[in-house]
């Protein structure tokens, strides 16, 4: 039976011996799914923007395939990055596969969707409720779309904050493109993967627990910027 | 504590080595890597994969060097023209590791066919990789010498992880079952709740290795020249070695056979 | 350089079908400056939708609306519209207002003089800081109006601006459109408030079932109005789109 109170013992005196494999981990780990959760919101905050306020042909399309891919399997996704970074692949030239580029550019390809999707819903409701007035005062689409972007704010922080769990949970995207290589890719999902595979498994789930705690933080120091300017907003 | 012992790699070059999880998961290459890049300054990146996987990787030219255990398809590798030569490496050994009360009664046989058979004929669980790999293969074949096919689907006895060898043991032992492993991830392997080692061949069921640097005629980008010294090292009495003082528990896990 | 003056605006032969439904039919009628023009008629009648043509909101069917000075963009730039509802981003009061600057292009320095001056002149410049989701319905419209007001426009639509507020802010928003008016803004108002239309108006036009009945000086259409259905509205008998005058 697996004592579920060793492990938590384990995954304190790592934390607190400040083990250098575990930091190294944890700081790839942030590294990789912060810097996705930021192309993503880049790429995804506008996309999304514009297809709840622009008018073309294939918008409807587009929508449904937004919402769709917000539940794409990273293994598939990381599947597809690695036949297009591969040397084999078109992209091989640029020898990314098996770096931490690499699983960048698949968390990020994993989390625009969420992104784009969840905004483009807030953005079309914002619009039904704002719209009249912004073109009174003279504003056209394009003009309303990052004042509708700030307005937005607090709901498009969850969106954001909802990519980020995505993408530090997952492993099939970053262990395909990845490769787990010890000190170069190995991120906390692909390590206790590899635990597990070892057998060790009072060692994974005490890493397990050790990345649930950091997804708190990183959610509870959301909240807390978030709550800081809600208040603001409200005094 | 975690991931494997290698120092975090300073130097600049690098090639990357295509192997199995199994090798990995034993410890092997923590141990052998860091005197080769002591020695050399090349840093050896391994991404452990399974067997095809391993292979894809190497076909593909993403990787410089590949260390496998299934010869035909090592064989198959340089005749397409993808590797340069085929050279053995080292061997460990498959056993049969099963649940300590022992089902089947196969407890110190040393034939694994034979073991194989009696399992069938008890229908004990047994969990099988049923994933195309170097051990599977294997296990296929030593159903064949005694005749018996098993069926996952008619065969309630049989079951096939579709894994990797570590989740395959993980499965065995959740299930009580019995399971062909090489000796290196059992030795290496922390979760022995329900398992015990059942049957060892005499003479031991050989493993055999081989290691493959891939063609820079097929990929120019390779980088041949760091990676030939690898091989060489592997190959040399260094390498041989260092592959032999390799020790988990104080058993030696894999038995250096490289040929000059 | 005071710019050409945008109207007299001029509506010939504008419809408004949604789907089926024909909402606005054949409304011909001029605008010109000077009289605060009330809008009045039963539910439904089409004033909201009225409005929303003339500021160039909605496109009509058929028929035109023209503007007298500039093209169409340009005339857009000097009217302006004030909503039942304000809708307020969430940003200071004073933001507000500087966002309609924003839009506009207008020059940096300049804008802080400008907003001073609206907020002045709707009593709001003690909350200037203040978010402005938090103020009361009253407040929230006055800022609608320092907004509206702040580039200075040549008509102002107001569509129903104080039917959600209380007495005493419906008197203030009153003042600050007369303070608008007498500034030199055309005025163009829907109301439900007889009471409001009798104090603001000087020229008034009715509509029922999406026609114009009567356009008429204020003081004639209250005391002596031309047609049965304003004489059935005046007498309160008109309420709903589908009344006809006698049948209550």
């Amino acid at each position: 039976m697996l004592d579920f109170s060793a492990a938590f013992g384990k995954a304190l005196s790592l934390v607190i011996s400040f083990d250098p494999d575990l930091a190294e981990i944890v700081a790839l780990s942030l590294r990789v799914s912060l810097s996705a959760v930021f192309f993503a919101a880049v790429i995804g905050l506008p996309l999304g923007a514009a297809a709840a306020l622009y008018r073309f042909p294939g918008r409807r399309a587009l929508t449904v395939l937004l919402n769709a891919f917000m539940g794409l399997p990273p293994v598939v996704v990381g599947l597809i990055v690695y036949l297009l970074l591969s040397r084999a692949g078109p992209f091989g030239v640029f020898g990314l596969l098996f770096t931490p580029t690499a699983m960048i550019i698949a968390q990020t390809l994993l989390i625009v969707p969420i992104i784009a999707a969840l905004t483009r819903q807030v953005i079309e409701d914002l619009w039904k409720e704002y719209g009249e007035q912004l073109r009174s005062l003279g504003a056209t689409v394009t003009r309303a779309v990052p004042t509708l972007l700030w307005e937005a704010r607090f709901t498009l922080v969850t969106a954001i904050l909802a990519g980020f769990g995505r993408a530090s949970a997952e492993v099939g995207a970053v262990m395909i493109v990845g490769g787990n290589i010890d000190h170069v890719t190995r991120v906390m999902t692909t390590a206790i993967a590899l635990e597990v595979s070892k057998g060790d498994l009072s060692l994974a789930l005490a890493l397990g627990m050790i990345l649930i705690a950091l997804s708190l933080s990183v959610n509870a120091t959301a909240y807390l910027v978030g709550d800081i300017a809600h208040r603001k907003q409200m005094a | 504590m975690i991931g494997t012992a290698t120092p975090a790699p300073a130097a600049e070059t690098f090639i990357t080595l295509a192997s199995t999880t199994s090798t990995d998961n034993s410890g092997l290459y923590g141990f052998i890597l860091p005197k080769f890049t002591k020695k050399t300054g090349i840093a050896v990146r391994v991404v452990a994969v399974g067997t095809g996987q391993a292979l894809r990787i190497a076909r593909n030219g993403d990787a410089d060097v590949l260390i496998v255990h299934h010869k035909t398809s090592e064989e198959k590798f340089v005749a397409d023209g993808f590797g340069v030569k085929r050279f053995d490496l080292m061997y460990n050994d498959f056993i049969l590791v099963g649940p300590p009360d022992d089902p089947a009664a196969i407890k110190g046989m040393t034939d694994v066919a034979q073991a194989l058979r009696r399992i069938a004929q008890a229908a004990a669980y047994f969990v099988s990789r049923g994933d195309d790999s170097g051990t599977h293969k294997r296990e296929q074949e030593l159903w064949r010498r005694v005749n018996i096919a098993p069926d996952s689907r008619s065969d309630r006895w049989y079951r096939e992880s579709g894994n990797g060898m570590g989740a395959t043991l993980n499965t065995a032992s959740a299930m009580e079952a019995y399971t062909m492993t090489d000796r290196g991830t059992w030795l290496a392997f922390k979760n022995r709740a329900h398992l015990a080692l059942a049957v060892e061949q005499v003479p031991p069921l050989r493993n055999q290795y081989g290691v493959i640097r891939v063609s820079e005629k097929k990929h120019p980008h390779v980088k041949a020249q760091p990676a030939r010294h690898f091989v060489d090292w592997l190959l040399s009495d260094e390498g041989q070695k260092a592959i032999g003082a390799f020790r988990v528990n104080g058993i030696q896990l894999f038995h250096p056979n490289a040929s000059r | 350089m005071t710019p050409e003056s945008i109207l007299p605006l001029e509506l010939r032969g504008v419809c408004l079908s949604i789907g089926n439904a024909a909402l606005i039919r054949d409304v011909s009628f001029t605008l010109q400056t000077g009289p605060k023009t009330v809008i009045l008629g039963p539910n439904g009648a089409g004033k909201s939708l009225l409005l929303r043509l003339c500021h160039g909101l909605l496109t009509p069917s058929a028929g035109t609306v023209h503007w007298h000075g500039a093209g169409k963009t340009g005339a857009a730039r000097h009217q302006a519209m004030v909503f039942q509802r304000p809708v307020m981003l969430r940003r200071s009061v004073e933001a507000n207002i500087a966002y309609a600057l924003a839009l506009h292009d207008t020059a940096k320095p300049a804008r802080g003089g400008l907003i001073a001056e609206a907020l002045a002149m709707t009593g709001l410049a003690a909350i200037a800081d203040r978010p402005a989701r938090v103020l009361s319905a009253g407040e929230q419209q006055k800022l609608a109006l320092a907004r509206a007001w702040v580039l200075r426009p040549q008509a102002l639509f107001l569509d129903e601006p104080t039917a959600s507020l209380d007495p005493a802010a419906t008197h203030a928003v009153e003042e600050i459109i007369k303070t608008i008016h007498t500034g030199g803004c055309k005025i163009v108002m829907t109301t439900h408030d007889l009471g409001q239309a009798k104090r603001l108006a000087d020229e008034v036009l009715f509509f029922h079932q999406g026609r114009l009945i009567e356009q008429t000086h204020a003081d004639s259409f209250f005391e002596k109005p031309d047609t049965a259905h304003a004489q059935a509205f005046l007498r309160g008998e008109l309420l709903w789109q589908d009344d006809e005058p006698g049948l209550r």
